[in-house]
């Protein structure tokens, strides 16, 4: 079943005809050709896929297309509307916090959507009030990197976060 | 993946209609099981019907306990400071389970109806009493580390992965459903089954049957309470086992107590056993491990080539006396 559906991307209103069976993350990168948000499992386990959608962070991978019409999605792309650094995407780069880079799109917009939930209180598993490096960890353990980054990624969120 | 109609009803008694009116139609909503569920070929509805939008999404106070929209996304259900506050064990169950993407799709109705993580289940290619009856069950003598030690059959002895489900078992929760007789309410302890000779069910729900919400009743018990969840990473991660617990002490004797674990059942599982050896006894190491030992009695473990799972049994024992221990410690 083909439907038609209105998403706001990156602050700008899309069209699209998708079928029932479309994933956000297909209609973004295949129909959009917004390829910011990457494929990595296709089954909610890695995070690459991550974008924000009505501010919040989701798996793209797992949200039906046609259930997203009416909303809101952010993709890490964006996040630098015209070409000026996200203060999330500028501590990465100041960081080193990427190797290949196949998983920071999705790192970058789980940051955004991990300290926002933290300033508003959210708890979490590991419970420290202050955002240690554990903390952060627990907060971003959504996220896989293939190539161990994982380090300067805490450091870079921790940076984010004074920003 | 089978084309699918996707349908926005417009109330809960639309949604329930559509469902039931239709063998071959589903619910959809977080969407974190059923989605993957499309992907992996576990499920081939032909009509998809969103049910985001027809139950409340909010929590509300009632009778001196709250209650829950099936909608209420399990990120929000854990930030509640009322849920924090008078049910610290399921703010940190839901805390302990998947990841804060997936907390903020999921919802309160969806999580403890998601499937078992059984990766015989989930591969459409090898033998699965559960997903295909009759076909035979994998897991004995396979990879066994996640397998049940309570209450399993030769049919299957798969684990309900929820955690959010275990302290909801401990908590009395009443689920609330409506169905295509009406509205009824089921005690969250006897929404899962166990897989006897019928694997292929899960719950008691029928075909159509909607959550709607989930009550937590007054308990004043739950304000000191806890979640442990052992698993193989600190973090994002399902449960080898889960202890939810609390407990009442005064004068140094257990008043009352409340436990459930996860992890090694088909279904959330109450501890009543352990329960009833602990209430009226003195709240000390010995009792609480007598306690899990009564719990026990029955626990098999299954075999596998990964070494099985017999070492959940000494696991839940030592997880329930640190959690009674760390809750009787604070208590007084
Ligand atoms: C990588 C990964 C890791 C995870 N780790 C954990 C973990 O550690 N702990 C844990 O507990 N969970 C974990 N989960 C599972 C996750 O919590 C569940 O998938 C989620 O809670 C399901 O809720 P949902 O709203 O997304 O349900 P959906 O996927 O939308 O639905 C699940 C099922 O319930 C039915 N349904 C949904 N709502 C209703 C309703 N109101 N009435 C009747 N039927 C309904 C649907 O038809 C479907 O069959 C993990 C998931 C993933 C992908
Ligand atoms: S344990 Fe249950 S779910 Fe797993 S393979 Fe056996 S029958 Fe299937
Ligand atoms: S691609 Fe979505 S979580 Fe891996
Ligand atoms: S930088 Fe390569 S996967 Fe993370």
């Amino acid at each position: 079943m083909q439907t038609e559906i209105n998403l706001r991307v990156d602050g700008t209103d899309r069209q699209v005809t998708v079928d029932t069976r479309t994933t956000l993350l297909d209609a973004l990168r295949e129909r959009l050709a917004n390829t910011s948000p990457k494929k990595g499992c296709d089954h909610g386990q890695c995070g690459a896929c991550t974008v924000l959608l009505n501010g919040r962070r989701v798996l793209s991978c797992l949200v039906l297309a046609v259930t997203a019409g009416g909303k809101d999605v952010v993709t890490a792309n964006g996040l630098a509307p015209d070409g000026e650094l996200h203060p999330v995407q500028q501590a990465f780069l100041d960081n080193d916090a990427f190797q290949c880079g196949y998983c920071t799109p999705g790192q970058v917009c789980s940051a955004v959507g991990a300290l926002d939930e933290f300033r508003r209180g959210w708890p979490s598993h590991h419970g420290d009030t202050e955002l240690t490096r554990a903390e952060v960890a627990e907060r971003m353990s959504g996220n896989l990197c293939r190539c161990g980054a994982y380090t300067n990624i805490v450091t870079a969120v921790q940076q984010a976060a004074r920003a | 993946m089978r084309a699918f109609d996707y349908q926005v009803p417009a109330d809960a008694l639309a949604a329930m209609r559509a469902v039931a009116g239709n063998d071959s139609a589903v619910f959809l909503a977080g969407g974190t099981n059923l989605v993957d569920h499309l992907k992996l070929g576990l499920t081939h509805p032909d009509l998809v019907v969103d049910i985001t939008g027809v139950t409340s999404d909010e929590v509300v106070e009632r009778d001196g306990g709250l209650w829950i929209g099936a909608a209420v996304r399990n990120s929000d259900l854990a930030a509640d400071p009322r849920v924090c506050e008078r049910y610290p064990m399921l703010s940190e169950a839901l805390l302990s389970g998947a990841s804060g993407q997936l907390r903020n799709m999921a919802t309160a109705g969806g999580n403890p109806l998601q499937r078992t993580r059984c990766g015989y289940f989930q591969d459409n290619t090898t033998p699965c009493n559960k997903r295909r009856p009759g076909s035979g069950c994998a897991a004995v003598g396979g990879h066994a580390r996640y397998q049940g030690i309570l209450g399993t059959s030769e049919h299957c002895v798969a684990t309900h992965p929820s955690d959010m489900a275990v302290a909801l078992s401990a908590l009395d929760a009443v689920v609330h459903v409506l169905g295509p007789d009406g509205e009824r309410t089921i005690p969250f302890t006897e929404l899962h089954r166990l897989p006897g000779d019928e694997p292929s069910r899960d719950t008691v729900l029928h075909h159509g049957d909607l959550i709607t919400a989930i009550e937590l009743p007054d308990t004043p018990i739950a304000r000191r309470s806890r979640y442990r969840k052992v698993r193989d990473r600190a973090s994002y991660a399902f449960a080898l086992v889960s202890v939810a617990a609390a407990v009442d002490v005064t004068d140094g004797v257990v008043r009352d107590v409340r436990i459930a674990l996860g992890g090694v059942a088909h279904k959330p599982w109450r501890a009543y056993l352990a329960e009833e050896a602990l209430r009226g006894q003195a709240a000390i190491e010995d009792n609480f491990r007598e306690a899990a030992a009564a719990e026990l009695v029955d626990a098999r473990a299954v075999d596998g080539m990964d070494g099985g799972n017999a070492f959940k049994i000494p696991l839940v024992t030592r997880t329930v006396v640190s959690v009674l221990r760390g809750l009787t410690q604070e208590n007084q």
